[in-house]
Parts: C-alpha cells; structure tokens; sequence
C-alpha cells in the first residue's frame, strides 16, 4: 500500500513538473512521421525535436525505433510500430496506439538505426524517464545519465534527486551529478564535494570519471583527484588479482568438465581415448537437437531446454560409449596404447559423420535469459553463464565421487580396474563393469557438451580444441585419480589466467604446457600418484 | 626374396594405387570442360570452406543450364586438402596435372594461398582466390576476387572516425597471430597514426588459433575503453574463435553504443552459429551482405536455396567472390575461345561483370576486382543491416599506398607474359625478378 | 672391410630391403626422365615429388618405429623433430632466394621485409652455407631430443606420462612456431623457394634428384637402424621395452639406451623432414600438429611395428590411400581412413606384416617376438588380447 501511494507521489511530482505542455496530437504525429525519410542525420534532428516536447509519449516510440520496430508503411508514408504477427507484421499507431490492423513485410520498409541514433535514444529516454513511476525505468535512466553526464541534465536531476526515495537509484543519481558538477565550472568547493562523493565509489566508473576531469579540473583540485585516482587504484589492483582468480576458476571449470570425463575412460580404465573430444562435441550437438525439439513441441519450454538436454546429452553419449566400448575397446583390453590407434579413427568417422549429417558451419544453440548477462559484486564483475558452469562442474564432480564411492557400481568399478581378474573371481560380471565405465565416462563428457555449447562453438571441430588440455589435465593430476583431476584442473586454468595479462595468450599458454613437461619430472606419475604395486606398470 | 617382395608389392602397390587412381579418364576430356574446386571439406576450415565447394557446384550447375561454355558442359573437379597446407599444393598439381582443370577455384587462408602459388606458376595455371585477403601480392596465374585492406579495413576505420560512425579516438585491434591480421594491423597502425592517432590510444593483441576463453581479452578491451574517449574494437580474429568471443562480449555485456566491435572476418555464417541479439549493432565491413536489397541478390539467394535444399541458408561476401570470379571467368574464356591459360588471362584483364549489390566488378590490370564497401551492422536476426556504404567502386590495391615501402607500386598484366607483379612506378622498374624457369 | 662390418650388422632381410631401395632411387628417375612420355613404363613429373614425399614419411617412420617398437618408448612428439629439420632446410632455401623474392631484398627473406624487421634474426644467421644447414638438420633435433630425453628418461617418465609430454612439447613448439614474432614466418611458414644447392627446385631433374636422395637416405636409415638393431645395443633396447626393471637390475642403464635411441631417431626424422620441405615446396608450423605425430604412429601401427620393414609399408600405404581418397572421394575419404585404423587394430594387431607372418608362417622367431613390441607382458594380466566375446 505505502509503495502504491509514493509511487502515485511520484507520478505527480513528475507530471506537475514535466517542463513542456504535451502537443496535440497532430503535431506529435507529423513529428513522429519526419523519423521516417532522409539520412541518418535527418533522423537525428527528428529525434532531438521529438524529446525536446517532452511529451511522455515519445519514450516508447523512441524506444521502437532503437529496436528497429519502426516501419514506414509505403502506401502513405505513415511512421507505424511493428511487430511480427503469426502472418506479415502486426501495426500500432505510435501515437495513441491504436491497432493497425497487419501488413506482409513487402508494404513496410525498416527504418534503419545506428549505434549512433541508439546511443542518442538512449540519452533521450534517459532524460524523459529520469521522473518515471516506475522503479527499473528510473534506475536504467539514472545510469543512461551517468553515463552521457550532460550539463543540460543538471536541473533535472535535482528535481530527481529531491523526489527519490529509492536510495540506490539516489546514490546513482548523486554520482551523476557529481560527475555533471565536475565538468560544468561550478565553484570549487562543490567540485571538492563532487570527487568526495565520486572517491567514496571506488570502483572503475569512478576512477574514469576522475581520469577525464583531470585535465579541466582548477588547479587545486588536480592533488586531490590525483589522490583520488591513486587510491582507487590500488583497490582495484587488489580487485584485480580477486578477477584474475575468477577468470582462472571459471576456466578451469571449463577444462574440469572436459577433463572429468577423460579422468574415467583413461584415468580410470586406461583407454588412451582420443575419441574423448568427440563425445563432448556429441553432447552439444544433442542440446542442438533438443533445442530444436522444445522448439517445435513445447517452445514455452525453451528457457528450461539445457534442463531436458543435460540428461539427454548423457545418456545418447553414454549409449554410444556402451557401443563403442563392446564393438572395439573391449577386443583391446592389456593393448592400451593401441586403444589409441582406434579411437583415433573412430574421432575422424564421428567427426565426419557429424559433418554429414549436419553441415559443417556452427550450430545456433540458444542461451537461456538466466544464462546470460553479468553483475557486479564489489568490485568483481560475474558471468552467469560462467558461475553457472563452475557450479555445474563442481556438480558434476560430487555426483561422479558419490557414484564411484557410494554406489554398487562404483564398488564393482574400482575393484574391476585395480584387479580384474580378481574381481571376476569375486563374481563381478567384468565386461557389463566395463561397458558401464566407459559409459559413464562418456555420458559425462556428454554433459561437459552441454556446458561447452553455451561458450563454445558447436561446431564438428568442438572437441579437437579440447582434447589435448584434457589429456594434460588427468595427467597432471596423476592417472586414476579424481581428485588429481580437480586439482590439475584448478592450477592449470588459474595458472594460465595469471600468466595471461603479462605474457599474453600464446606465451601463457606455452609456458603451462612447459610447465607441465618440468612438472612430470620432478613427479613422473602426476600429483597425485598411485602408491603400492601397481605403480612399476 | 622376402624382403624385397614384401617392400617391392608395397611400393609397387602404392605407385600403382597413385598412378591408377590419378590417372585422367580421357574419353571424357573431349565432352567436357573441367573445372577445380579446392576447398577444405574436414579440418579447421571445412567450416567455412565447405560453403563455397557448394557455392562453386551450384554456380556450375547454373552455367551448365546455360549450356555451358564454348558449347561443352563444364564439369567440376572436387578435391579436399583436409585444412593441410602441403596438401593444398599436392591437390593443385593433381588437379592440373592430373585431371587437366582449365582453372581452379580455391583456397581460403593466406597460407593455403602460399603453398599452392609455386605450383600454379610452375604449371601456368589460374587460380580464383575468392577470400579478403592482407595484400602485398599480385601474381600472374592468380585473380583476386576478394577484398584487398583497401576495400575493407581503411574504409570501415574511415567510417568509425567519422561523425556517423561514432567519432572514435581509441583503438583496440584484436586479432588472431597470423599474416592476415599481421598486415592488416600494420597498415591499419600506420593508417591511424598518419591521422593522428597517439600510439598510447592503439592497443593491440594477439590470440592464438581457435582460441576460445576470452575473459581475460574482453576484460582488458572493457578497461582499455573505459578512459574516456570512445572507443572501438578493430577484429580480424580468425572463423573458430569469433563465436566465444562474441559470446563473451554479450556476457560481459560490451554493447555496441559504448564500445562497437568491427570485424573483418565475421559474415552472415558465422552469425549463424550465434544468438546475435546482445550484439545488435556490432558492425562488419564487406563487400557484399545477404541483406542488400537487389533483384539480382534476390534471384541469387532464391536460386541457392533451391540448389542446397534449404531456405535458411545463408548466404555471404566470399560466395559472391566466388559468383563474381566464376562469372568473370566463363566470360574470358568465351572471350578468348579458349580455355588456354594465358589467352585467358589476357582475356580477363578489364572485363566487367555485374556484382550482387548493383555495382560492377571489373577486373583491374592488378588482378584485383573493382568492390563497393559496405559497412553494416549486426540485427537481432543474424543478419547484417548496411549502415554506411562507399560511393561507388573501389578498385583493389595490392600493394598498399599507406605503407611508406610501397608508396608507387603497381602491379599491371595487361599483357600475361610481359607484365609485372610489382612495378616501381618512381623509377620506371619492375622489381620482381623473372620467375625462375 | 667396412662392408664385411656392414654385412656382420645386417640381417638377411636388412640387405633386401636396402637393395630394393636402391633399386628404386635409380629406377623412379629414370622412368621419369629417360623414358619418354606415352611409354607406359612412363612416369609423369608429378609423381615424383609425391613419391619422394612417401618415401620422407617412411623415413619419419621407421625413426619412429625404432623408439616404440623396438624401445617401448611411445612418442607422441616426432612431428617435432621431423619439423625442426624440415625448417632448417627451409631456412636454408629461403636464404638461397636472395634478391629474387618479391621485395628484391637480398638479405631479408619476403615475410620479414613484410613483418617490418630490419635486420636478420641471429638464429638466421649461417643458413646461407648448405653445410651450415645440413649440420643444423642433424644437430637441432638432436639437440632437443637429447635434452629432452636426458631429463625425462633419468625421471623415469614413462608409458603414457612419457607420450603425453612429448605431446605436450610438439603443441608448446606449435604455437610458438605460429608467433609471427618468432620470426620463422608465422603461420605461413617458409616458402617459394628457388634453388638447392645451385638446382632449381621445381626442375624435374632436381625433382629426381631430391626423390633419389630420399630413397638413399631411408636405405641408410634401414642400414643404421638394422645395424643398432641387431647390435648388443638392440638386444638391450628389446629388453627394456620388455621388461625395464628387470633390465635396470640387471646392472643396465635402461636411461642410456632409451636417451640414444631417442636421439638416433629424432635426427633420422630431422633428416626426413629436410628432404619433405623442398619436395613439397612449404614448410609451416601445421607440420608439428600432434595430430601428425599420431598419424605417424599409426603408419607404424598399420605396417606393423618392431619390424623395420613394417614402418615403410605403412607410411606409404597409408599417404598413397589417403592422396587417393581425398581425390575420389573428397566428401567420405574420412570415413575410409578412420574405419581403416579401426579395422588394422582391431584385426590386423601386428600390422601388414603379421598379416604376411600369418599367412606363411616360418621358424624365424625373431620378426614374431620383435613384432609383439609395446608393452610389458608381466605388468599386464592380458598379455593375450581377443578376450571371450562375453554376453
């Protein structure tokens, strides 16, 4: 209830303080209508009268154009907004919004924009939703004035701030002034005011709004902004190594999930799998197909598809696994260095299969919306996609423990690759384990598909860029050993995101791989090694 | 006996395999003209390069409805080179030598490019090279369809300078550690810095092949352009790694308004393979987009789809490389009669064809074509929407007049067997040494 | 005197094979260039560098096969070595081209007049003498293998740890081969050569030349490898595929023996990648793709490995298929070569050679105990594979 009425509150204050009269509605229609013909700089003039009315209706339509939703229609050169309709384009008046009935596409032409014209749009809808009622309106404007930091704006903005209740929208809203105050030739005490308030931001934003007024500043502030920019920096440098951590674990997710599955087939059965890359690029095609399946049966469904194709992904790559393991690894047990000379060939056909059956170019697999974008914590910047991987990773890891330690399976697993002959003594069904292991290592890597097809290429070369990171990571980390897989996977991701600011990405890349080369000769058998009899193999 | 037996049925079996399967089948030679297509269909670079093998079969197809050329059917060759360089030679000699192409159409990297021309010279054959390529070369037995650096990255750096374009003062080039990238950003620097440009507002950074975890890049392109002045991402990242790049753009949420990204390397394809509406308005230069509004393009795209089966298929610059070099092609033969290598390139110096977006491709005595330069920008449903477009035809420029070293050379062979490669116009020299022969 | 030593290394089939080789170094060019064309004995000039090109792989393999099928040591690295020569030759021809490149500058090969260098990189330096050159195709990849081997095998890496890193040393050298800044012509690697040794390379006698010195190089290869081989030298190799330990307790020094073989091997591929570069005309980094290196293994796989024979079937088995393939069937060739390596393994575990064996068995021993070669039967519970076909 109290929300409704500051709300209402502010709807007033905005009305009663909107600074012109709206226009008749003709006038706004023939202005609306100059968008349409001319060049770019046309449009521009169109634009900058159409926000100098002021009038409430001009956000939207504004809005449409920066989305290229603004058509001409060609028999009157009437400016309509339009949308796609189950046939041709629906219409709406941009004035009253009254429908319009629909048009095929042949009786519109596009109005084109450019970055230009959005970013002018941008800066317009800033100013005229800066007194919006509604919440994300008025955020998303605070920023858009942050970032243009228009002089013309400073007025405005007081009224704005006087009526915020909303205290991060003010505290975006104060910044910005602060900025527009250090750029307009208000006294000095305000300025000093003004970087006060922008160093206590202490973020990037702050430190560039600092490092532009710099030069413009009077002379007796420059020490101070100085300061300023000085101290900030040193947070972000700490910050710095905080993103550099980040972007070493979200790689070496990547590169767990790629690895994991390896860690299983080789690690654990050793099977020199150099098929392993091809049953990840399996699992991102199956989240093709069965993006591509949601989209015909259930389309509402389409935000959840990663959840049908993680699954899915397992369970086709595992399937094809079982294949694989029962039509050729098994005839090779006790020759594991020509499991290698197979699978070889076996990568080459999958790879060539996939190419026939769908095309050799990049397949579009669709990001779900909470999926994508970033926020800000402190001073770090996330991905979603990307914590979204780690998490799925570090899922993917604790299933796979409790599997091999807690289940039957997992038993009859590890008894079958310690002692095989042993454990068929012990009455364990030794090719079902076995089939069952590489199925489970290839599900996994499977499922890694589905992680990768969200940053990656899906493409018939997806698992060629992996294969060998993979096989440097379960070796590394010692053969046989999960938790060397995690570890490998964790100091070689964040290892190379620490190299690469300084190196760059070839030398980064080139120093691990030697790194890993000296590594293995102080510890021959990874870093975890296998102790007791076995390790004379 | 054994051993020799052994090593000679092996041996011997390889050599008669070779020679067998390589041999020409002659009783068809009479019937037919044949043509040879040289593209990559596994590797690297089937991704891209796949496209233009069926590019060139359904422009053959299209010209055999025709009735061919010189009243024969022409008939293509297919080979793969499997994205191998030395292959790439091995298959243009076998193409020439072996199943007598009268041309071949072919190639798609800088290196590829490379390891075929000694054979094409040695065996004086023509090669349709339909890809934007660094420049800095103009052979004789070679036509460059694609783009020179003149008719791509100065124009599009041209366009972001400019009021329209954005006014940018900062410049970050990104690109993948290779030749083409290499020269394009060494003209592109010397270009910016004769404008103006304080080297202290160029950045640029190498990334290897097929790289694929961009954080860190991104990261930096973010921070290099947060100083103040506007900034702009020049691209030249090869094929693979342009999708988790551009992905990584739209987590981090790099949109176009405050840092536009111009790639060169970048068509309706590879958006194919991308959810593009966090990238709405990321720009591209080329020559050609499937968006241009033209009959011609119309009935291009209406007859492709036809041929491959697939209405979504797209269509981009280097398959109009191809459409314009073929074309240029059947009408130099038909022009000279003859499919002979040098009566044809004779032929083909100065003729005109039509392109895809209205203009006209004429080929220039430097074996580059005459390109219009599109800029575009990117839309939410993959494809391109042209925002800035030259006025007229640009000629090709294979040595490029922003370089200090090659201010005043020219390439001219108007005349096959006299002409030169690269002609010192200031002191009237050719200064490529006669070809060994 | 030296050919009673020569004869005392050989075995019986050693001296068959170098015979036939021989053979062929002389037979190939002159039916390339004194039968004339239409002849059917004929062979046109662009069979040759292909030929040649056969007989390069076959060296790359039969070095190979002397660390893995006969040391136990799998390398997954040797398109290095092969690379490494082949660059140095490369170097060397683009230093003959002199002033007739493309910017006529008679220091500077094209790409760094290109890349804006003003002086020759130091490395650079002395490839403009051929002996220079030629000592640079032994010593680098000697050299490499040798520090390489000195510190791995003294770890005791070995097994798959061992293939790893030399997988992982043959992608450190790719890349940094691809660095434009290397100086080594980036991605484009070394190319539009001239001259050999003063001889035009693309003239069909230079041409025959080159396939000839191929043919030679490989039957010396054959000769040295026979040689170490069936030396005590060889027996002690055998012994540490077989068994390391027991051979390390025996009071050997399996590092040495490995360190050697390794060494051997790496020059004898760096030889064959100096002959590849001028027959094939370029030289690039794609050349130290693991990828090649497993090609390679697979060659010897195909042929049948610990055999010196074996190798060189499979090398130019495997190349003349896949050059045929890739021709007649551009769009299924993968399909051929990949069920091929399946089908070998699967069915033909001792390569083309044990298919022969199969067939006439003999009382020789020693092809069928060398062509057993990998791994070490008492680690391994199934040293006898095709287990009961089960379910």
């Amino acid at each position: 209830m109290a929300t409704r009425i500051l709300t209402l509150i502010a709807f007033l204050f905005a009305v009663a303080f909107a600074p012109l009269p709206a226009l008749a509605q003709d006038d706004l229609a023939a202005e609306i209508n100059a968008l349409g013909p001319g060049s770019f700089a046309d449009r521009t003039k169109a634009i900058d009268v159409l926000v100098a009315t002021g009038d409430e209706r001009v956000p939207p339509v504004l809005q449409a154009l920066s989305d290229g939703n603004l058509y001409i229609r060609r028999s009157d050169g009437k400016v309509v907004i339009a949308t796609k309709a189950a046939v041709g384009l629906q219409l709406t008046d941009p004035v009253d919004g009254a429908d319009l009935g629909a048009l095929p596409a042949s009786e519109l032409e596009k109005i084109k924009t450019n970055n230009g014209l959005r970013g002018r749009i941008r800066t317009a809808i800033g100013k005229l939703t800066l007194l919006s009622p509604d919440q994300p309106v008025r955020l998303a404007a605070a920023q858009s004035v942050l970032k243009n930091a228009d002089p013309a704006m400073l007025e405005l903005l007081d009224q704005a701030i006087a009526a915020e209740t909303d205290p991060g929208i003010k505290s975006t809203m104060e910044l910005a002034r602060s900025v527009i105050v250090l750029k307009t030739d208000a006294s000095v005490d305000d300025k000093r005011a003004a970087i006060d308030l922008v160093v206590a931001q202490n973020n990037r934003a702050a430190q560039t709004v600092l490092r532009n007024t710099l030069d413009t500043a009077p002379d007796e502030l420059k020490p101070t902004i100085a300061a300023g920019i000085d101290s900030i920096g040193r947070t972000l440098a700490v910050w710095d190594v905080g993103q550099n951590l980040l972007y070493g674990i979200s790689l070496s997710s990547v590169l767990l999930l790629a690895a994991i599955g390896l860690a299983i087939t080789f690690g654990v059965m050793g099977v020199i799998n150099m098929a392993h890359g091809e049953m990840v690029m399996l699992g991102a095609y199956t989240t093709y197909v069965t993006q591509l399946v949601i989209q015909s049966v259930a389309p509402g469904l389409m935000e959840y598809s990663l959840a049908f194709a993680v699954p899915a992904a397992f369970l086709i790559t595992a399937l094809i696994g079982i294949g694989i393991e029962r039509g050729i690894i098994r005839w090779l047990y006790g020759r594991p260095l020509e499991t290698l000379l197979a699978t070889w060939g076996l990568s080459l056909v999958l790879q060539q299969l996939v190419r026939t059956i769908f095309g050799p170019t990049n397949k579009l697999v669709q990001p779900p919306t909470w999926m994508s974008g970033t926020f800000e914590l402190w001073n770090l910047s996330f991905t979603w996609n990307r914590l979204w991987i780690i998490v799925f990773a570090i899922a993917v890891f604790i299933a796979l423990q409790i599997i091999l330690n807690r289940t039957p399976l997992g038993l009859q697993m590890r008894a079958v690759t310690q002692n095989r002959r042993m454990a068929s003594a012990m009455g364990i069904r030794t090719p079902f384990v076995d089939a069952m292991t590489f199925g489970l290592g290839s599900g996994i890597a499977g499922m890694a598909g589905v992680a990768l097809s969200q940053i990656d290429n899906v493409s018939p070369n997806l698992g060629q860029g992996y294969i060998i990171d993979s096989f440097m990571v379960v070796v590394f980390g010692g053969v046989g050993n999960l938790w060397g897989t995690l570890i490998g996977a964790l100091s070689l991701g964040v290892a190379n995101k620490f190299l690469e600011p300084y190196a760059g990405a070839v030398l980064a890349k080139i120093a691990i791989l030697i790194l890993i080369i000296l590594f293995i000769q102080r510890r021959p058998r990874g870093l975890f090694a296998l102790k007791g009899r076995a390790v004379e193999s | 006996m054994t051993g020799i037996s052994r090593m000679m049925a092996g041996f011997g079996l390889g050599v008669a395999m070779t020679a067998g399967a390589l041999a020409p089948i002659t009783a068809y030679a009479q019937d037919t003209i044949k043509v040879g297509v040289l593209h990559s269909l596994s590797g690297t670079m089937a991704i891209s390069e796949t496209t233009l093998k069926d590019t060139m079969l359904f422009l053959i197809d299209e010209q055999n409805k025709k009735g061919g050329v010189l009243g024969k059917k022409l008939e293509a060759v297919v080979v793969d080179p499997a994205s191998d360089w030395p292959l790439f030679a091995e298959k243009a000699r076998e193409l020439i030598a072996v199943n007598g192409v009268a041309a071949v159409f072919g190639c798609w990297t800088s290196s590829s490019r490379k390891s075929v021309l000694p054979v094409f010279k040695e065996l004086n054959s023509i090669l349709f090279y339909p890809v934007q390529y660094e420049g800095e070369e103009s052979e004789k037995n070679v036509i460059y369809t694609g783009a020179a650096p003149n008719q791509q990255a100065i124009p599009a750096v041209d366009y972001l300078m400019s009021e329209e374009g954005g006014a940018v003062k900062r410049w970050v080039l990104e690109a993948t550690d290779y030749v083409y990238p290499r020269t394009t950003n060494k003209i592109l620097e010397q270009y910016l810095k004769d404008k103006g440009v304080a080297p202290e507002d160029i950045k640029i950074n190498y990334t290897p092949f097929g790289f694929s975890d961009w954080q860190t890049e991104v990261a930096a392109i973010k921070e290099f352009g947060s100083a103040g002045k506007k900034t702009a991402v020049v691209s030249t990242i090869n094929g693979d790694a342009n999708v988790p790049f551009y992905k990584e753009l739209a987590n981090q949420g790099v949109s176009a308004e405050d840092i536009p990204v111009v790639a060169f390397s970048v068509g309706e394809e590879e958006l194919a393979g991308m959810d593009t509406s966090a990238l709405v308005g990321h720009l591209a230069a080329w020559n050609y987009f499937q968006s241009v509004d033209n009959p011609a393009n119309a009935e291009f795209i209406k007859n492709w789809h036809a041929f491959i089966g697939n209405d979504k298929r797209t269509t981009n610059d280097p398959m109009e490389a191809a459409y314009l070099g073929f074309n240029l092609w059947v009408q130099a033969v038909e022009k000279a009669g003859t499919t002979d290598t040098d009566a044809v390139l004779k032929a083909i110096v100065g003729l005109e064809v039509p392109n895809l977006t209205g203009g006209t491709a004429k080929v220039l005595p430097n074996h580059h074509l005459t390109k219009p330069v599109l800029i575009g920008e990117i839309q939410a449903d993959g494809q391109f929407e042209t925002v800035w477009q030259t006025e007229g035809d640009v000629p090709g420029d294979a040595w490029s007049d922003v370089l200090p070293e090659d201010k005043g050379i020219e390439a001219d062979w108007t005349d096959p067997l006299t002409g030169c490669g690269r002609f010192n116009t200031a002191t009237n020299t050719c200064e490529v040494a006669p070809a060994a022969m | 005197m030296l050919t009673q030593l020569l004869f005392r290394a050989l075995d019986k089939k050693a001296i068959w094979l170098v015979f036939a080789l021989v053979f062929i170094a002389i037979a190939i060019p002159v039916a390339n260039l004194a039968i004339p064309e239409g002849n059917p004995l004929h062979l046109p000039n662009y069979m040759v560098p292909l030929l040649g090109k056969y007989l390069n792989y076959a060296l790359l393999a039969l070095a190979l096969d002397l660390v893995w099928g006969y040391c136990g040591i799998l390398s997954l690295g040797h398109a290095a070595f092969f690379a490494l020569g082949a660059y140095a030759m490369g170097m060397y021809l683009m230093r003959q081209i002199g002033a007739r490149g493309v910017y006529a500058n008679p220091v500077l090969p094209d790409f760094m007049v290109f890349l804006n260098y003003k002086d020759l990189p130091w490395f650079w330096n002395g490839f403009d003498l051929w002996w220079f050159a030629f000592l640079m195709v032994l010593f680098v990849p000697g050299l490499l293998a040798f520090a390489f081997g000195w510190f791995a095998f003294r770890s005791r890496v070995t097994g798959v740890y061992l293939s790893i890193i030399t997988q992982a040393m043959t992608y450190a050298l790719l890349l940094a081969f691809f660095r434009n800044d290397l100086g080594l012509g980036g991605n484009n690697g070394l190319t539009d050569f001239k001259d050999i040794l003063g001889f035009n390379v693309q003239a069909a006698t230079t041409r025959a030349g080159l396939f000839a010195a191929s043919a030679l190089a490989l039957a010396l290869a054959v000769i040295i490898c026979s040689a170490i081989v069936n030396s005590k030298l060889g027996k002690v190799m055998v012994a540490v595929r077989d068994a390391e330990s027991r051979t390390r307790f025996l009071g050997w020094r399996p590092e040495n023996v490995k360190l050697f073989a390794f060494v051997v091997s790496a020059v004898l591929a760096g030889i064959a990648g100096a002959l590849y570069t001028p027959q094939v005309g370029i030289i690039n980094p794609g050349e130290f793709d693991p990828a090649n290196s497993i090609e390679a293994v697979i060659w010897v796989a195909v042929g049948g490995r610990g055999t010196l024979i074996g190798p060189i079937i499979g090398a130019v088995l495997v190349n003349a298929g896949k050059s045929i393939f890739t021709g007649a069937f551009p769009d299924f060739w993968l399909y051929c070569l990949g069920g091929l390596f399946i089908f070998v393994t699967l069915f033909m575990p001792k390569g083309i050679v044990g298919l022969f064996q199969k067939l006439r068995p003999r009382k020789g021993k020693e092809a069928s105990s060398a062509a057993e070669a990998g791994e070490d039967p008492s680690t391994l519970p199934q040293s006898k594979p095709v287990p009961e076909p089960a379910e």
